[in-house]
């Protein structure tokens, strides 16, 4: 079992509540996944260049060595530590900087890429990770949350979602595929690297090759029918917005929730009734194998 | 009357509370945002009115209670009710009514997938549409639907009789129309009534068993 929040805001002025609004849906999905927790938010672009978070599963790593050695290596808009992870808005490409941190930087992993999102997780209580990374306090147009409950394999920060899927995409996951170490190694044919024996990366990986491939989101979520086995609830947040989808059997819930302020998805309606107006928002199951998107018009 | 407000009392005092009602005693619950298992194992004839959205399992095992949700319901409304009477008037989400032996359960809006698995005697009415998968392996009782129903309705059932007054998706295995019959529209004529629904009869069209997979047959390997 596992929880998924995920929250998009249509009025512009709840931009600065996003994370007061959204901190509250994911302690509520407490008890669905109370192993690990992670999020992903979308806020401040960085259209010149590239926005990248860092990850450090070394206790006492040296963050201001990192620090001192980003300032020295590029022009920065805006370095900030969470945690123990750090958000890296800079003047470069996407790839210089990835190939700066392989060779300098190994110990770190990469949580997200793009010119949106920045994705923080961590292992323990759902409500530890709220506090921790002062979630409330956080501003932004949409952000997608989850909390774990492991089936299939260990509970670590990396093996925690949301997984990037590639530039500002993510993927949360409430389910468990069973075809995912023989499509894993599929995909490690086709160069998709992973980092755990995880089942959801799987599935971020398979959507990462798609979109690499030439496919869009709809035509990547719909080959991972044909191609995925197994029972799920993905959303996958996306620059502009995040889509929902069932797999063809629709066991794992999950239910919708619009209104004029925003618009809101979750495993359980629970989580969407601590939003404002949310008892007379207008409110559906979404139905197995559509995909349900919403995007910044 | 009594006023049970969830944001007070705690599930567990609200189930004790309802659990040690005697019948006629009449009960109203405030603030469920959601809430999981909710007015479970009732066993008297009570009333009771329960405003806002629930989520999972509730009215579950329900007997001779009355319990009435003014919101949606979440996956797996009375479950295993023996008796009595569950009415929601919004949405019920996956299995509403599973292996429920007894009681009517009605939906105003639309059930999700699985509505009425496995159903062993209970009479389920739906306002609106049914999801896929309903009926599976229904044993006896009646599920009436007064819009569409979903993919592959009734499969593998044994015994029950599906009315559906709009459009069947596909039918499951060993699921086939059945002709409508006297006793059938009395039959259908009174859920509708205890329902409040207000259709002609003659609107709707029968489904029931095939009868085909009672027993082992070769021929039909295919279908098990």
């Amino acid at each position: 079992m596992c929880g998924i929040v995920g929250l998009f805001i249509k009025n512009p002025q709840l931009e600065s509540q996003l994370g007061a609004l959204v901190a509250p849906m994911l302690s509520e999905m407490t008890e669905r996944g109370p192993d690990s927790a992670g999020m992903a938010v979308y806020r401040d672009p960085n259209e010149s260049g590239c926005k990248v978070t860092v990850l450090a599963q070394e206790v006492n790593f040296d963050w201001e060595k990192f620090q001192e050695s980003v300032h020295s290596n590029f022009s920065v808009i805006k370095f900030y530590l969470n945690q123990n992870h750090a958000v890296l808005s800079l003047e470069a490409s996407l790839n210089e900087v990835e190939d700066w941190l392989q060779l300098n930087w190994k110990q770190l992993s990469v949580t997200s890429a793009g010119s949106n999102i920045e994705i923080f997780k961590g292992k323990g209580n759902p409500s530890d990770f709220i506090e921790q990374f002062d979630i409330i306090n956080m501003t932004g147009t949409h952000a997608l949350g989850h909390t774990r409950m492991a089936t299939e394999s260990a509970i670590t920060t990396e093996h925690s979602h949301p997984f990037s899927t590639g530039q500002d995409l993510c993927l949360v996951h409430n389910g468990s595929l069973s075809n995912h170490n023989r499509l894993r190694e599929v995909l490690k044919r086709n160069g998709v690297q992973f980092k755990t024996d995880n089942d959801s990366e799987v599935a971020a990986g398979y959507l990462s090759w798609r979109l690499s491939e030439g496919d869009d989101l709809d035509e990547a979520l719909n080959h991972a029918i044909e191609d995925l086995d197994g029972f799920y609830t993905f959303a996958i947040g996306t620059k502009d917005g995040f889509a929902v989808m069932r797999d063809p059997i629709g066991c794992k819930p999950a239910i919708m929730a619009e209104t004029d302020d925003w618009a809101a998805m979750s495993s359980e309606y629970r989580a969407i009734a601590t939003l404002p107006g949310a008892e007379n928002a207008r409110i559906w199951e979404p139905e197995p194998t559509q995909i349900y998107s919403w995007k910044r018009s | 009357m009594a006023i049970i407000d969830l944001n007070k009392s705690t599930i567990r005092e609200l189930n004790e509370k309802l659990q040690s009602g005697s019948a006629g005693d009449k009960f109203i619950v405030n603030n469920t945002v959601g809430k999981h298992a909710l007015s479970v194992g009732l066993t008297s004839e009570i009333d009771v009115e329960i405003n806002g959205h629930v989520g999972y399992y509730c009215a579950g095992m329900n007997q001779e209670a009355s319990i009435k949700i003014n919101g949606n319901a979440g996956p797996g409304l009375a479950e295993n009710m023996m008796s009595g009477e569950v009415r929601v008037t919004g949405n019920a989400s996956q299995y509403a009514a599973a292996t429920a032996h007894g009681g009517l359960l009605v939906i105003e809006g639309d059930a999700s997938s699985r509505c009425g698995i496995s159903m062993k005697g209970v009479n389920i009415v739906v306002g609106g549409n049914i999801g896929h998968m309903s009926a599976f392996m229904a044993q006896s009782g009646s599920l009436v639907v007064c819009g569409d129903a979903g993919d592959a309705l009734g499969d593998s059932i044994y015994e029950t009789k599906i009315y559906v007054r709009g459009k069947v998706k596909s039918l499951g295995t060993d699921c086939i129309e059945k002709e409508m019959k006297k006793e059938h529209k009395e039959e259908l004529a009174n859920l509708l009534k205890m329902a409040q629904m207000n259709y002609s009869v003659d609107e709707f069209r029968r489904y029931g068993s095939a009868r085909k997979l009672y027993n082992f047959d070769i021929d039909q390997v295919g279908d098990y």
